[in-house]
């Protein structure tokens, strides 16, 4: 169930005011455009799901990207962060080029050493969670601090319990993922990647997986990050949070982006006739 | 002719005999699984690589190894590595400081089952890779992992719940296949006994002593493989009945990640 309101899904999960307060308080990134990706094509083979995408995010700014199934924008917060290649333009994060390196004009894959580099900046969370499933919750928040980052396990459990608490998880720290609820293993994954102090975080389609009665819990703790001034890229069909929450809203359709604006304008007056009969069939 | 009894139990009980034999069984069995375990994950990993000279590799000694009996191998090995060293001998009877039980013979075998059973366990190994969930490896690589840290630390992990099962098979199998290894005069089972009805020309009863012999270290493996299959929590769910071996032996299953949790 999705409404313009936002209010239909209701959650008695309690999310604490200060999430970020648990790793130190909003990452900042080092410029005021986080994301700055210019005229990105991607071919899957014959199909050219990405056409000259362009789009810039601001530094503490939510984009939610609406659109329908096959429209790219799955793959395009994927090729942010490099999950997906592409064939030509150029993604910055944070001012870094992503996935690749510039030789005489042209992209050249970069080391994986340094793709693990950037992508260290960019937390992601997946529609499927993909928790990792031999791990606890904790050990799945403590993984890549002290893997990648090098930290202190100490260190690194006393924020893991930070972060799960404050997902109201508390009591949760050596479940299983197999013994966590849909929605439960979602606020898991999204502390997973806030461990890793991100300055940038991407959501792909978050609660499309989720039972409707969870959906609300999960929305909380994004609507939480929000607010405390995370920058979000969120791919969904929650209207009601890209109402709420959005400081811009991007419909994309067959591989580009037809049209941008803030959540008011958008939902009241469109421009686009495919963007008209895309809400008319969704809300 | 009369199956003879007392020859059996003689023969069986022949310690200062059967003791060295079972135990180069053994030894040889466990050296070369490991061999193998090692050879296989090379080659899997190997086999994955966007290097094609790697991956050609990969693919030429799984092709080879797979491709030719493994009895010639151990020909091939014991009397080929010699010519191809021009002379120097790798393989002597004894060797400084080794106890006799670890021979030339014994090398030369151990390593060519070794070399073989890589070839399997590299498609054992790829196909435990295989059943992981590619979120798995997406997730970690978003989390900033290198390919290196996704494989050891989240997908082989995984991976192993499919590894483990034929992996207690390609053993059992191993502990019979040492077995060739009398053919260039390894001390095993095989081996005395053929000795034992050479003198005797009662062939029958030394054979049914060491299919004893290898029966029982089968068995005994069975037992221990359902306890790993079980450390690892196989194809379990978190309220699994116990297996047959377990119940004889009282083991309980381990914690326990059942499939599609996430």
């Amino acid at each position: 169930m999705t409404t313009p309101t936002g209010h239909i899904h209701g959650t008695d999960v309690q999310v604490s005011k200060d999430l970020l307060g648990a790793i130190g308080g909003v990452p900042k990134p080092s410029g005021d455009i986080v994301v700055d990706a210019t005229n990105v094509n991607k071919w899957f083979g014959k199909l050219h799901v990405l056409q000259d995408v362009s789009l810039q995010i601001k530094r503490q700014e939510v984009v939610v990207i609406l659109g329908p199934s096959g429209s790219g924008k799955t793959t395009f917060i994927r090729c942010v962060n490099h999950l997906e290649k592409i064939q030509s333009g150029r993604i910055f994060v944070n001012g870094h080029l992503i996935g690749y390196r510039e030789i005489d004009g042209k992209l050249v894959e970069d080391k994986e050493a340094n793709i693990a580099k950037q992508r260290q900046e960019i937390g992601m969370v997946f529609q499927r969670f993909n928790l990792f499933p031999h791990k606890t919750a904790l050990e799945n928040i403590i993984e890549a601090p002290t893997q990648v980052r090098g930290m202190a396990k100490d260190e690194a459990l006393e924020m893991g319990r930070a972060l799960l608490m404050r997902v109201g998880l508390a009591a949760k720290e050596t479940a299983y993922p197999a013994q966590l609820s849909g929605g439960q293993q979602q606020r898991v994954a999204i502390a997973r990647a806030l461990a890793m102090k991100p300055a940038l975080m991407l959501f792909d389609e978050p609660t499309s997986a989720l039972d409707p009665e969870m959906i609300g819990e999960v929305l909380e703790v994004m609507k939480e990050l929000a607010r405390e001034g995370m920058t979000m890229i969120v791919v969904t069909h929650e209207m009601g949070f890209a109402r709420e929450v959005a400081d811009r809203v991007v419909m994309m359709d067959e591989g580009r982006v037809i049209e941008q604006a803030t959540p008011e304008v958008f939902f009241s007056n469109p421009t686009e006739e495919r963007t008209k009969s895309f809400l008319a069939k969704i809300l | 002719m009369q199956f003879d009894t007392s020859e059996l139990i003689s023969f069986m009980t022949n310690w200062s005999v059967i003791v060295p034999a079972v135990t180069t069984t053994i030894l040889m069995a466990i050296l070369a699984q490991v061999l193998g375990i090692v050879l296989g994950l090379v080659a899997a990993l190997a086999g994955r690589s966007r290097n094609p000279v790697i991956h050609g590799i990969s693919a030429v000694y799984v092709w080879f190894f797979r491709g030719t009996p493994v009895l010639v191998q151990i020909l091939l090995l014991y009397f080929g590595v010699p010519v191809l060293l021009g002379g120097i001998d790798p393989f002597p009877n004894t060797y400084p400081f080794l106890p006799a039980l670890i021979s030339g013979p014994f090398v030369a075998a151990m390593l060519a089952l070794g070399v073989n059973e890589g070839a399997y366990m590299s498609e054992i190994i790829r196909a435990g890779i295989l059943s992981v969930d590619s979120g798995q490896a997406e997730a970690a690589k978003s989390l900033g992992m290198t390919p290196r840290k996704t494989m050891s630390r989240i997908v082989l992990p995984q991976a192993m719940r499919v590894i483990v099962p034929p992996l207690g098979n390609e053993f059992n199998n191993m502990i019979k296949t040492t077995s060739l290894a009398s053919v260039i005069t390894v001390n095993e089972l095989v081996l005395i006994a053929s000795v034992r009805y050479g003198a005797t020309f009662k062939p029958f009863e030394p054979l049914v002593g060491i299919s004893i012999y290898y029966l029982a270290m089968t068995t005994v493996w069975g037992v221990v493989q359902s306890r790993i299959e079980r450390k690892f929590g196989t194809g379990m769910s978190r309220d699994a009945e116990p297996g047959v071996w377990a119940r004889l032996v009282g083991v309980r299953g381990g914690r326990a990640w059942p499939l599609g949790g996430s």
